[in-house]
């Protein structure tokens, strides 16, 4: 049997009912469509979350209070706060006698507040953290300087203002100098930091900065650390570092042998990997999700097939009467729903890349540093799921088909 | 020779444990070349006949071998086969495909056709002059008058080059004029060869045919010549 005859036939069909046709692919092309923009978007948000967190840098190593499994999420993504990484840990960890390695290390805490000045007053972000900071971050001063090493001793009320944060209180560029009030405190502004750009979670050009221990007694009341980041000489020697901080601060805190660490030591590699982990776990979710209306799109095609079948009864007997055996007709009702899912399934890869590239111009224009990707086994897939669904939906009916007696079919109107 | 030889065909229906005799014993043969028809009120049993004779239906009791087959040990899928390339068939209600156009409802059978299909072409357009239908080649089958149509169900039926051509009632949708055409093409068909079964319930229409087979309750119970032969080439009669 021609192939081209099936096929023909398929498309007349298709043709003389083109609003079945079009609603029974509908399911099929939102279907496909859902699963290419949640594979494509679901890809660049990953790769954006991960670019971010190589941005901090790759020769970084984070120290968290609190114990966590190496690629787990930190307890504080819990909203657990734990209070026994103190200043004094930091302080043994500066020495360079215990992590030789260590090029700079700054302590983190932060808070959220009203900075105010003369015209302006709004809610900002605040961190406080050590001179070291700008070392560690790699940050550079476009205006003024950043803290020295006894104004973070002797509560000194300075701040420095990210860049975001200088344009929007003072416009003029005149920040430096000014004295603002942050929680009803005033500092004195003594530096603005160039722009950086947004990293992992946060936009540190929307942060004003204040020595860590100014933040901690004046601003927060507290005397424990959210965290502590530090930069090691060479990429290289990121596992050394790791265990010499985590031997140090057990030593520090008085740790048994059999005791769990009460802190977490993390590179920036391991924090990779983690959000890797996290991120594919909801990508995965999302495609099982988009993969039910698949499901769904394929019931309606065997229901359309099934009323189809039962419209051309004398068209399947006429067929046999003139010679053409079970599997002709399986055959052909196969070729039709195929095509029909195929159908959909080139218009949904079609309407989902096409969604995808407004999302992602609507996601640039938000300001993130988007890029429109469509992974190219996210149009195989869908290409294979929809030739599958119309094999799978389609075999019911063609059997149905291939039974009609042609004797019965034929029968006198 | 004989084409189709019957011997004592009986079909049996079983309905909720009632049982219908729709052919009783039913023997007789046909040579090669002949114009048989089959003539009956409706419910006779000439339907039951025509459906066992082309092979859409199984007999069951009795024999029946269709070009020196014995069609009983058949598959279905070998009885397809067979019909594919023995007979044709002309129905009443014609059965083109909607929407498609006389010549792809021509091909059909070539379709389905264990033999190879180079010359599918030639054989639609030689089909389709055969009943001087070349002219309506691609029009769609919905665009035909019912004498048309009929014509292209012919077209159709001869496609496959076939031993034998079953019409159901083939004039029963039209009127005098165009049933009359239809008389006129089997009877040339018949005159080049083809063996021709015709069932019909007129005797107008039988009488086209030079045997008429009579049946009543599932029995053939007359089997004669036509002695006043009706010719459709000169087509007077009908019409008057």
């Amino acid at each position: 049997m021609k192939i081209t005859g099936p096929l023909r036939i398929a498309y007349n069909s298709l043709l003389s009912a083109k609003l079945r046709f079009f609603l029974t692919v509908l399911g099929i092309i939102i279907g496909v469509a859902a699963v290419i923009m949640v594979m494509g978007i679901g890809a660049s948000a990953q790769e954006l979350v991960l670019s971010q967190v190589k941005k901090v840098g790759s020769d970084l190593i984070a120290i968290l209070p609190g114990a966590s499994e190496e690629d787990g999420p930190p307890a504080s993504a819990f909203g657990i706060v734990t209070t026994t990484f103190t200043n004094s840990d930091l302080q043994k960890i500066r020495e360079r006698s215990n992590a030789p390695h260590l090029l700079a290390v700054s302590g983190y805490v932060s808070g959220n507040a009203t900075l105010e000045t003369k015209r302006d007053n709004r809610e900002v972000s605040y961190q406080g953290v050590s001179p070291e900071m700008v070392a560690v971050e790699s940050v550079d001063i476009s205006a003024g300087r950043f803290f020295l090493a006894d104004e973070e001793k002797d509560l000194s009320r300075v701040i420095v203002l990210g860049a975001n944060r200088a344009k929007e209180f003072f416009p003029n560029g005149d920040a430096v100098g000014q004295t603002v009030k942050l929680k009803d405190t005033p500092f004195q502004v003594i530096g603005v930091l160039e722009e950086r750009g947004s990293t992992a979670f946060s936009s540190p050009d929307d942060y004003v900065y204040v020595p860590l221990v100014t933040a901690q007694k004046l601003l927060l009341g507290i005397n424990y650390l959210n965290f502590a980041r530090a930069k090691v000489d060479d990429v290289a020697n990121i596992e050394r570092s790791r265990a010499d901080v985590t031997a140090l601060l057990r030593r520090e805190h008085d740790l048994d042998d059999d005791e769990e660490s009460d802190f977490s030591v993390r590179s920036t590699a391991a924090a990779l990997g983690a959000l890797t982990s996290i991120t594919n776990i909801l990508k995965y979710f999302l495609i099982a999700i988009a993969s039910l209306s698949l499901l769904v799109g394929g019931v309606g095609i065997m229901n359309s097939m099934l009323i189809s079948v039962s419209q051309r009864v004398r068209e399947i007997g006429l067929r046999k009467a003139v010679g053409a055996r079970p599997q002709h007709i399986i055959t052909q009702f196969l070729i039709e729903s195929i095509f029909i899912t195929l159908c959909g399934g080139i218009i949904g890869i079609i309407f989902g890349i096409g969604l995808t590239f407004v999302a992602s111009l609507i996601i640039i224009k938000l300001g993130y540093e988007w890029e429109f990707f469509v992974p190219p086994i996210s149009i195989a897939l869908g290409f294979g799921v929809s030739l599958v669904i119309g094999l799978i939906f389609g075999i019911y009916p063609a059997l149905k088909a291939s039974k009609v007696s042609a004797m019965e079919a034929l029968r006198y109107e | 020779m004989e084409l189709l030889t019957l011997h004592n065909l009986t079909k049996t229906y079983e309905n909720e444990g009632v049982e219908t005799r729709a052919l009783i014993g039913a023997s007789f043969a046909v040579k090669e070349g002949e114009f048989v028809a089959i003539m009956g009120p409706s419910g006779s049993g000439k339907s039951t006949l025509m459906q066992i004779l082309g092979l859409l239906d199984r007999s069951t009791e009795g024999t029946y071998e269709l070009a020196g087959i014995n069609v009983e040990q058949l598959s279905d899928d070998e009885l397809a086969i067979l019909r594919n390339e023995k007979i044709g068939f002309v129905f009443q209600a014609f059965n083109l495909l909607p929407r498609t156009t006389v010549a792809e409802n021509v091909e059909l059978p070539l379709l389905y056709s264990e033999q190879s299909y180079g010359n599918t072409k030639e054989k639609v357009d030689q089909a389709l002059l055969s009943v001087s239908m070349e002219h309506r080649r691609d029009y769609l089958s919905n665009q035909l008058s019912g004498g048309e149509k009929q014509r292209v169900a012919i077209a159709r039926a001869l496609v496959n080059d076939p031993d034998i051509i079953f019409a159901d009632e083939p004039t029963g949708n039209l009127d005098s004029k165009a049933g009359l055409q239809v008389m006129k093409i089997l009877q040339t068909l018949n005159r080049e060869g083809k063996t021709i079964i015709l069932v019909t319930h007129e005797t107008a229409t039988a009488e086209h045919a030079e045997r008429i087979l009579r049946m009543h309750d599932g029995e053939i119970v007359s089997d004669e010549r036509v002695l006043e032969r009706r010719n459709a080439l000169d087509a007077t009669d009908l019409i008057k």
